[in-house]
């Protein structure tokens, strides 16, 4: 086995309602490689990605295999499970703003997370989140871990949540739309951060977006969702290039128009480019 | 209709709507429904048990309970409604006003407001009682005065909202005189608003009125109500503590009914407000007017 | 931070001075003359109208309004309320010592609201929907339907009477406590306990809820972050609980013949003993808008947002 992560027959459906949400997802993900999800909103895409954290709210019901790294994660006890989230599966939130307790500085949910995994005392928490938040270009980590939320942009929360996982060196990232929510020059200097991430730490990642040309930039793998299914998986290279589904087709071709047309505005190589 | 269907969809909302109809009506055709004059004197019958003729027995004068509570729906429902109906539109008036057309009147108004909020509800009540002297009337007359300027507060608030929406500017805007824009699009739109804070404010009303009553500030002997009787009963209450029956479970009942039927208003007037966040909001509110009224009871 | 307390202190005064002046008004809205009220209180057989002259010019009652004013004002601020038209004891001394006894009963019932409330809306949120959580629901309905009256009566009938286990009334020890404050909690946490359970509940939905689970935390300490969110909207809410109980003890305090100012307003209401009712109404509303001043201080101590934007 090859695949750090295999996703087989899962199945995702509301257990209240009866509602099938995923039908039957089937991929993998390599060691060190990203795998992108692509799709419109509501396409499965952020329940997929808590399904493998098995974090879905309590009335979402899922079934199937999630074999990680030889395991299989859906038999493992809520307890076992708790103690691979965040060490060896690490999510990293789409909206930075709300991922932290408003009511505590940023540094408590660094202690608390790191206290747990490593033991480590007070001191050295601060000294490896020091480093680590140095090193996604965060200036005065110290002022930043007593600062609280709302005092911080939703840029520099998402590199803290970044540097955090830097710190746990987990075995597989996964990012739910981590750049959704943010301006374009922030959302510019988070992708840097997350490609630095793999390329210092060499993690598996699963990257959610629906920003294709952030997802081309990131990932070795596409895998395209719509309506709950998976329609298209492929190399990067193959679906930008030669996409088979229509659905990727079309999503590749509005979002090459919108650049041109962007292009055309702006009258030479713009932002967009990046 | 849509909305009393909605309500009926629920089968507890279906029963509090039914028992606070049945109270109403009772209340209003005491004189036919009740089998006894509420204030007969029988003293060969005091304190005697439900019998045929009396079938929740008498009291320490040997009145008939069941006229006595029958006829005790007036001043603890009907008139408290009055009130909370009157309080609710002075508020209105003022909160339409001020909501509406802003700036200085707004701010004149909302000062006076401030200034009558800034008494707590009970002490303004029982002050007014003070001066007034005892009885039902003043009672309910320190009610209107004391809860109109939050009702005027909360109305503002809804009322300010509705302005700004554009239809409204727009109204404005081609001329339409302030008067109709209120009647035909302000007045409907913010109903179901007053409707929830009303309501929710009622059934802790009835359990206040009865309250003053049973401290003896209220309604004076030998007129029945619900508050005052369950005082009478209060003096034998170690000898005969089943007289506090009767009174106490009708006013329990009823409060349930009027709180029941409030919270299945709220829901059915406003689905929109189902999601989580604005359905923990809208409950504050309807806390807070709880507390409200709640204040002395 | 700093400003913000001082701003919102210095507002109080303003609406100190209103309310003495509505307080002092107050007076006029009654249909009696007072000078003909502290005569009929002091049982004067007729009263004359040389009588009823001869009062008014002792009250100072024939000077000026706002001279009037001023001088009571001034007199209020030495805890000078006149004397009782009943007695003719100085109001202070009747008031002085009722307040305190109202006051310790108010803490001890905070104290009870906050204890049920926060402990049962807690489980109940995070035992949404099964059997615990609704039976409490219930019974708090219920609870919050049934006049304060009623329950401590019919407490009074099973536990002083029937089980002879707590006093009846008066506040000879601490036993002379529980049955009025447990009468009040019941009465008010029924309130209290839906707002926390609803905002428990609420916070479940929050996205930092999900970042603690995903960072691997315990449920006990994502439990106590959504304890300490929903706290602090609640805190406010219970700051101002101290003034609504306070005021509210009145039917209670008549109950459980409890020697506080619920009890005082009382008498002084039905026997017409105006000075008394008007202190009563002032120390009330006094209390009521520090009470709310300092909730106010509190919370913008407790909230982040407020204390980094001031």
């Amino acid at each position: 086995m090859s695949h750090l992560l295999e996703v087989s027959n899962l199945k995702i459906w509301d257990g209240g309602t009866g509602d099938v949400i995923v039908p039957g997802s089937s991929f993998h993900v390599k060691p060190g490689s990203c795998l992108a999800i692509v799709g419109e909103s509501g396409s499965g895409k952020s329940v997929t990605c808590k399904a493998i954290m098995r974090l879905n709210k309590a009335g979402i019901r899922q079934s199937g295999d999630l074999v990680f790294k030889g395991e299989n994660l859906s038999r493992l006890t809520e307890r076992e499970m708790r103690k691979k989230r965040g060490k060896q599966l690490c999510m990293i939130m789409q909206n930075g703003m709300r991922a932290f307790d408003p009511s505590c500085v940023v540094g408590v949910h660094l202690q608390e997370t790191l206290r747990r995994h490593f033991g480590w005392s007070k001191d050295e928490i601060t000294f490896q989140m020091k480093i680590a938040m140095g090193s996604v270009m965060l200036k005065n980590p110290l002022e930043v871990m007593n600062k609280y939320p709302h005092q911080l942009s939703g840029g520099m929360l998402q590199r803290v949540m970044i540097a955090l996982a830097i710190v746990l060196e987990p075995d597989l990232i996964v990012a739910d739309e981590p750049t959704t929510a943010l301006d374009t020059i922030s959302q510019f200097e988070v992708v840097d951060q997350f490609m630095q991430l793999r390329e210092r730490m060499g993690c598996s990642m699963i990257f959610v977006s629906h920003d294709l040309a952030v997802v081309r930039k990131i990932s070795d793998e596409v895998m395209v969702m719509k309506d709950g299914v998976i329609v298209e998986q492929g190399t990067s290279q193959a679906i930008f290039a030669d996409a088979k589904h229509e659905y990727t087709r079309y999503l590749v071709s509005t979002k090459q128009s919108l650049h041109q047309h962007f292009k055309r505005v702006m009258g030479g190589s713009g932002v967009a480019e990046r | 209709m849509n909305m009393l269907k909605q309500i009926l969809k629920d089968r507890l909302a279906g029963v509090s709507l039914f028992i606070v109809a049945i109270t109403i009506a009772a209340g209003a055709f005491a004189p036919w429904l009740a089998p006894h004059d509420p204030n007969h004197i029988h003293m060969e019958l005091r304190y005697a048990g439900p019998s045929w003729d009396f079938p929740l027995g008498n009291d320490h004068l040997g009145r008939d309970v069941l006229s006595r509570l029958i006829f005790g729906i007036r001043p603890s429902v009907l008139y408290v409604f009055a009130a909370l109906l009157a309080s609710v539109c002075m508020g209105a008036i003022v909160g339409f006003i001020a909501g509406y057309f802003r700036g200085r009147t707004d701010a004149v108004l909302m000062r006076v407001v401030d200034a009558m909020l800034s008494f707590p509800g009970y002490v303004l009540t029982l002050a007014l009682i003070g001066m007034l002297g005892v009885g039902l009337e003043n009672i309910l007359i320190a009610f209107v005065l004391s809860k109109w300027a939050w009702f005027a507060r909360i109305i503002r608030t809804s009322v300010m909202q509705i302005a700004e929406t554009d239809y409204i500017k727009y109204s404005k805007t081609i001329g339409v005189g302030h008067l109709s824009i209120m009647a035909r699009h302000i007045v409907p739109v913010s109903l179901p608003d007053i409707a929830v804070i009303a309501s929710s404010a009622f059934g802790s009303m009835v359990l206040q009125i009865s309250g003053f009553s049973f401290l003896g500030l209220g309604i004076q002997a030998p007129h029945a109500e619900w508050g005052m009787m369950l005082n009478e009963a209060r003096t034998v209450m170690f000898s005969k503590p089943e007289l506090m029956l009767a009174p106490g479970l009708t006013i329990i009942l009823v409060v349930s009914a009027i709180n029941f039927l409030s919270d299945a208003l709220q829901g059915a007037l406003d689905p929109k407000l189902m999601s989580s966040k604005a359905k923990f909001q809208a409950r504050t509110a309807v806390s807070a007017a709880r507390l409200q009224g709640k204040e002395v009871a | 931070m700093g400003w913000y307390m001082a701003k919102r202190g210095l507002y109080a005064i303003p609406m100190m001075i209103v309310i003495s002046f509505l307080t002092f008004i107050l007076i006029h809205l009654s249909p009696m003359d007072p000078a003909e009220v502290v005569l009929e209180a002091q049982g004067v057989p007729q009263i004359t109208p040389e009588l009823i002259a001869q009062t008014k010019a002792e009250l100072g009652m024939d000077r000026p309004f706002l001279i009037r004013y001023a001088n009571w004002l001034i007199d209020c601020l030495q805890l000078d309320f006149g004397h009782s038209y009943v007695s003719g004891e100085p109001v202070w001394t009747l008031l002085g010592p009722a307040f305190l006894n109202t006051l310790q009963l108010t803490f001890a019932s905070v104290i009870a609201v906050i204890a049920l409330s926060v402990g049962l809306g807690v489980i109940c949120a995070l035992r949404e929907g099964r059997l615990l959580d609704r039976s409490v629901r219930g019974v708090s309905f219920f609870l919050t339907s049934m006049p304060s009256y009623l329950l401590a009566s019919l407490m009074i009938w099973y536990f002083a009477v029937k089980l002879d286990l707590l006093p009846t009334s008066g506040m000879a020890s601490s036993a002379s406590y529980v049955l009025p404050v447990v009468v009040i909690a019941v009465n008010y946490a029924g309130i209290y306990f839906r707002m926390i359970r609803s905002s428990m509940i609420s916070q479940l939905h929050e996205d930092y809820v999900l970042y603690g689970r995903a960072s691997g935390l315990s449920e006990t300490t994502i439990t106590m972050h959504m304890i300490r969110n929903s706290l602090q909207i609640a805190i406010s809410v219970f700051c101002m609980a101290v003034p609504i109980i306070l005021g509210s003890t009145v039917v209670v305090e008549n109950v459980f013949a409890w020697p506080g100012l619920g009890s005082l307003s009382m008498h002084a209401i039905l026997s017409r003993d105006f000075p008394v009712i008007q202190a009563y109404v002032l120390v009330m509303a006094v209390a009521f808008v520090l009470f709310n001043t300092v909730s106010d201080m509190v919370n913008a101590a407790m909230n982040p947002k407020l204390r980094g934007d001031l």
